[in-house]
């Protein structure tokens, strides 16, 4: 070796690749449990949204109160249009939302019947499947802190370092990332910071953020815990912010799959499935 | 059969129906029983929760003449049609009575005049639909608690049923009355009340005239509007559907705390 240093003509070593265990047990098992529950949650949770397809601001709000938010199915003779209202800004959304097609006939409908549980209108059904997978999402959620805590996740994987939060290495990743350009070899072994601020925003604060404003739609708990009503600002107040923070999640999850895919699909389904994550190794880091 | 066998169809059955949901929709999975009688786990362990982590004494917020909706929404039943209730919206109430009975001590009969006269509380609280919306009313009425220890209840009593004049849903064979229970923690709550004015007014029809229950902890359809008769009763799965309510016979949930 020492030979080869000195006089500097060694051929390149070849791309070495190793594997290294990504992902413990249980943040596998609750990545996919949450996958599973985010997922009927969110379908079941557009079923809910359909018997009052409007938001308001505040402690109440019905069909005669100024509502912020609504998808609305507006008769147009025959037809019916669909449209979603932001304030006062109105678009045509007919075909997907405010006015879609089950079993050939335009109804009038906020969410289609491809993305609720159950596909036809039964709110009922829908707060049985919301709720059940609701607990599922939050026992979970509680194995996952538990073993982040104890076995060391969230301070060796997620918490990020001062080099991390550095403003300059932020922008460097923000570039690298727009360049789809991702780490390899040794500094793939770890989660780059833009990974970490994300999947810990995500974690406490977007699903908290979940649950609470999930909690301070149920009367019993405002009459427990009126402090529910003070933090969301009202009733209505967090049923909006449900919804926000709802599709909050699902920007997440568009990003995080696109990044999923185009980081290395197989290696990186792997490494959540068997824990098994490649890396290549192109020259020998001494 | 081996172990080895056994988990691998349960393998093969768990891609299978993973298989349904992503190719036929989720149709069939919801209308199964099995899975019905799972997801209704969810409601027990709920109900379990909240009574657990929320005192029985707790109160529901109470808020100020400001804060009252500027227009209170009526929901379900907003004009009951029987000829018996219309005559009574004719005569104002006057024959109305208010029949306790069942497992009672004194079995009782009030009428509007007697329940007015009769102490009472008010309270401005905020009315959750299960469908979403809100909306906050100042509400006077007699507390149910008070009635209840009036007519004395009998050892075993655990339900108040509530019978109204409304029929949701025009049946033949009186399915589609309107009816409610609660158990005796909620009876007894002291912001149970049988409600006869809405903001300083006489209960309008839209509202249940002449007597509604309010439940403050409760979703909207547990508070039955237009009450003939109060039954308390040990059981009421023998009543109607078998689950506690006109709703609660057609899926939803007997405990509304969510």
């Amino acid at each position: 070796m020492t030979s080869i240093e000195q006089t500097g003509t060694a051929p390149p070593s070849p791309p070495t690749k190793i594997f290294i265990r990504r992902h413990s047990v249980s943040t596998r098992i609750t990545h996919w449990i949450n996958v599973l529950c985010l997922t009927l949650l969110l379908m079941s949770g557009m079923q809910i949204f359909n018997a009052d397809p409007q938001l308001h601001w505040g402690n109440y709000g019905a069909v005669e109160d100024p509502s912020w938010f609504e998808i609305a199915s507006i008769p147009a003779g025959d037809n019916i249009t669909g449209t979603v209202r932001i304030g006062r800004l109105s678009i045509t959304t007919t075909g997907i939302l405010g006015a879609s097609t089950a079993d050939g006939e335009m109804i009038p409908r906020a969410f289609p019947a491809w993305a609720t549980i159950p596909s036809y209108q039964d709110l009922a059904a829908g707060r049985r499947w919301h709720f059940f997978f609701a607990w599922l999402f939050v026992i979970n959620g509680l194995v996952y802190l538990f073993y982040g805590l104890v076995g060391g996740h969230f301070r060796h994987d997620l918490a990020p370092t001062a080099q991390d939060i550095a403003p300059r290495n932020i922008w460097h990743e923000i570039k690298d990332h727009a360049r789809l350009r991702f780490p390899q070899g040794e500094k793939a072994r770890h989660y780059n910071a833009l990974q970490k601020l994300t999947y810990l925003i995500v974690i406490f604060i977007l699903l908290p953020l979940m649950i609470g404003s999930g909690l301070t739609m149920s009367p019993a708990m405002d009459a427990g815990y009126p402090f529910l009503l003070d933090i969301f600002g009202g009733r209505q107040s967090a049923r909006s912010i449900h919804f926000i923070t709802a599709w909050s999640l699902v920007a997440f999850v568009v990003v995080h799959i696109a990044m999923v895919i185009l980081s290395g699909l197989w290696n990186n389904i792997r490494s959540m499935v068997t824990g098994r994550y490649a890396i290549i190794n192109e020259e020998t880091d001494r | 059969m081996s172990a080895i066998f056994s988990r691998r169809r349960f393998l093969i059955g768990s891609a299978a129906s993973l298989g349904a949901i992503g190719l036929t929709g989720c149709d069939d999975i919801t209308q199964s029983r099995h899975v019905q009688q799972v997801l209704s786990l969810a409601e027990r362990l709920t109900m379990g929760t909240q009574r657990l982590i929320v005192s029985p004494q707790a109160l529901a917020r109470e808020y100020t003449d400001a804060d009252v909706s500027p227009s209170f929404h009526p929901n379900g039943s907003t004009q009951p049609n029987s000829a018996e209730y219309v005559q009574m919206v004719e005569t104002k109430f006057a024959d109305w009575r208010l029949k306790i009975d069942g497992m009672v001590n004194r079995p009782m009969e009030f009428s509007l005049a007697d329940l007015k006269k009769l102490p009472s509380r008010t309270q401005i609280t905020r009315h959750d639909c299960v469908e979403g919306w809100s909306a906050i009313g100042k509400w006077q009425g007699v507390p149910l608690g008070l009635i209840l220890q009036t007519a004395g209840l009998k050892p075993g009593a655990r339900y108040a049923v509530f019978y109204c004049a409304d029929e949701l849903e025009q049946t033949l064979d009186g399915s589609g009355r309107y009816y409610e229970s609660i158990d005796l923690i909620d009876a007894f709550h002291p912001q149970s009340i049988l409600a006869y004015s809405l903001n300083g007014k006489d209960l309008e029809v839209a509202h249940g005239a002449p007597l509604r229950l309010r439940v403050e902890r409760h979703l909207g359809y547990k508070h039955a509007k237009y009450v003939m008769r109060i039954e308390i009763r040990e059981r009421f799965d023998d009543l109607w559907g078998g689950n506690g309510g006109f709703w609660e016979d057609r899926g939803y949930e007997w405990y509304a705390g969510i």
